[in-house]
């Protein structure tokens, strides 16, 4: 039986990666990333992991390292936050291009300038279409659990592709929570060996990543495309065989009193445990709100997304970026895009909120959703607001 | 590969585009990029080899009588050996449209 500890989630992230027994780490440290890969050095320099650790001077470099040492088939983690994210960023397209299932945790941080290291979700919504799986989590155990499930999901020979778990920076990286970890033999068990087809191999010679003229770069993107939409299922697979053996369960898009909602908050993230409990404060007082979490950021889920929204009247969306000069949110402008063609479809309200850390309480979130409903009764003559900002 | 570039379909591709045929870069023509071509006046080559090694596109090759001498498969039409050449054997030609 898996036991219950109290840890800090970044530890516990190192620690998953052990069990996992993965086999090479390539990072450079960032905030608030920085606990998660000094724990994985000191694993390996105890010699309790049986790793190569390779210390790099930035996170560009870490992550080409971790394409050669995929492409060899070893299974390979990195993790990063906020700039680093973005100082990799053209390598991350590489990654998936080439179908190497490299896992990665993302602290979550808000971008520069202003310097800030605090969580938001524009490090996120930069990296959207670079082709790799991403799933957003709440708290340090589904941090724990969708990794565990991000090395199946992503060396599943069906799959092949990088995956990318988003963690928010600070609110969940640094806090202690109590976390059931499993044991070696329950992740042996649910994860098997990485066994990638086509590795790097003398006696076997392949080239990887070699140039495509105009005549055939069309059908690679879509064949990766065709690839990234199909793993949802292997997705579903995983958490479903995950739930019955864990007895904890995802799915791509979670509600909270959603059912008979008439008004919808959709989060992801952190937020999402502290905005229940402003959906709870609201149930009480005879409001009938519900709440959806967006756990699968890509590929991104159109159905559950139009099933979970069909029924309600007003859909507000809480972003943690900007698309500056654009229609809002980011991920409220994919919603829009994903319920436009439906014939019974919410009016979507869109608002962006708790960037570079700013916290929302419980009782902003109650603003929010009151805002919202006003918002969709009357009208507005902007795109979005920014919750909470001083004018 | 089993089907010219241009027929393949993206079902036909490797996971990430992988290349299982060693060498096949041997079969990518890059002598349709020329505008000009080197012509050889061999009456005047040292055979010193010099044209090799300057040769970006490595398409200079030793034929039986020990002349260097441009594949023009792969040669791009640079120059670079023309200029190179002390003895002046090599003259870059216009190809005919
Ligand atoms: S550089 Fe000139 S002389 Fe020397 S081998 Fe080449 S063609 Fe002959
Ligand atoms: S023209 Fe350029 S590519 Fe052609 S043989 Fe001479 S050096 Fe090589």
């Amino acid at each position: 039986m898996a036991k219950r500890v109290g840890t800090e989630v970044s530890l516990a992230v190192a620690d998953t990666v052990k069990l996992v027994n993965a086999d090479v780490i390539s990072a450079y440290p960032i905030t608030p990333q920085t606990h998660i890969v000094e724990h994985l050095a000191e694993l390996v320099a105890n010699g309790e992991l049986d790793a190569n650790f390779i210390p790099v001077e930035s996170e560009h470099s870490a992550m080409s390292a971790c394409l050669g040492s995929s492409a060899v088939g070893a299974r390979t983690f990195t993790a990063t936050a906020g700039q680093g994210l973005e100082l990799m960023h053209e390598v991350l397209y590489v990654a998936s291009s080439m179908r190497l299932p490299i896992i990665m945790t993302v602290a979550n941080r808000a971008l520069s300038a202003p310097l800030s290291v605090w969580g938001d979700h524009s490090d996120v919504m930069a990296v959207r279409d670079t082709g790799w799986i991403q799933i957003f989590v709440e708290n340090g155990q589904e941090a724990v659990d969708n990794l565990l499930c991000a090395f199946r999901i992503g060396e599943d020979p069906r799959v092949l592709l990088p995956v990318m778990v988003h963690l928010d920076g600070f609110y969940l990286t640094h806090v202690i929570e109590p976390i059931f970890m499993p044991e070696q033999s329950e992740v042996e068990n649910f994860v098997p060996p990485n066994q990638y087809p086509l590795p790097l191999d003398p006696n076997n010679p392949v080239s990887m990543g070699c140039f495509a003229p105009p005549v055939i770069y069309a059908e690679t993107k879509w064949a990766q495309e065709v690839n990234l939409r199909a793993s949802k299922d292997v997705i579903l697979e995983c958490w479903n065989e995950f739930g019955d053996q864990f007895q904890r369960h995802y799915s791509p898009v979670e509600s909270y009193h959603s059912e008979d909602a008439r008004v919808l908050l959709l989060t992801m993230g952190s937020f999402s445990e502290t905005a229940s409990l402003a959906i709870d404060n609201m149930r009480n007082a005879g409001k009938n709100v519900g709440l959806l979490k967006l756990r699968l950021w890509r590929p991104f889920p159109f159905d559950e997304i139009r099933q979970a929204a069909r029924n309600a009247d007003v859909l507000i969306v809480l972003d943690r970026a900007m698309s500056p000069g654009g229609p809002g949110g980011p991920v409220c402008s994919e919603i829009k895009a994903a319920l436009y063609q439906e014939e019974k479809r919410p009016k979507v309200v869109s608002f962006i909120g708790g960037l570079g850390g700013r916290d929302i309480t419980i009782e902003g979130f109650e603003e929010i959703i009151n805002k919202g409903i006003e918002i969709s009764e009357k009208g507005s003559n902007q795109e979005y607001e920014i919750f909470g900002v001083r004018e | 590969m089993t089907k010219p570039e241009n027929e393949l379909t993206w079902k036909d591709l490797e996971i990430g585009c992988i290349v299982t045929e060693p060498g096949n870069a041997g079969q990518y023509r890059t002598g349709d990029w020329r505008s000009q071509k080197p012509v050889h006046n061999f009456d005047r080559c040292i055979k010193c080899g010099l044209c090799q090694i300057f040769c970006p596109e490595g398409c200079i090759e030793q034929n039986t009588e020990g002349y260097f001498e441009a594949n023009l498969f792969y040669c791009k039409g640079c120059g670079i050996c023309a200029r190179e050449c002390w003895t002046k054997v090599i003259t870059m030609v216009d190809e005919e449209e």
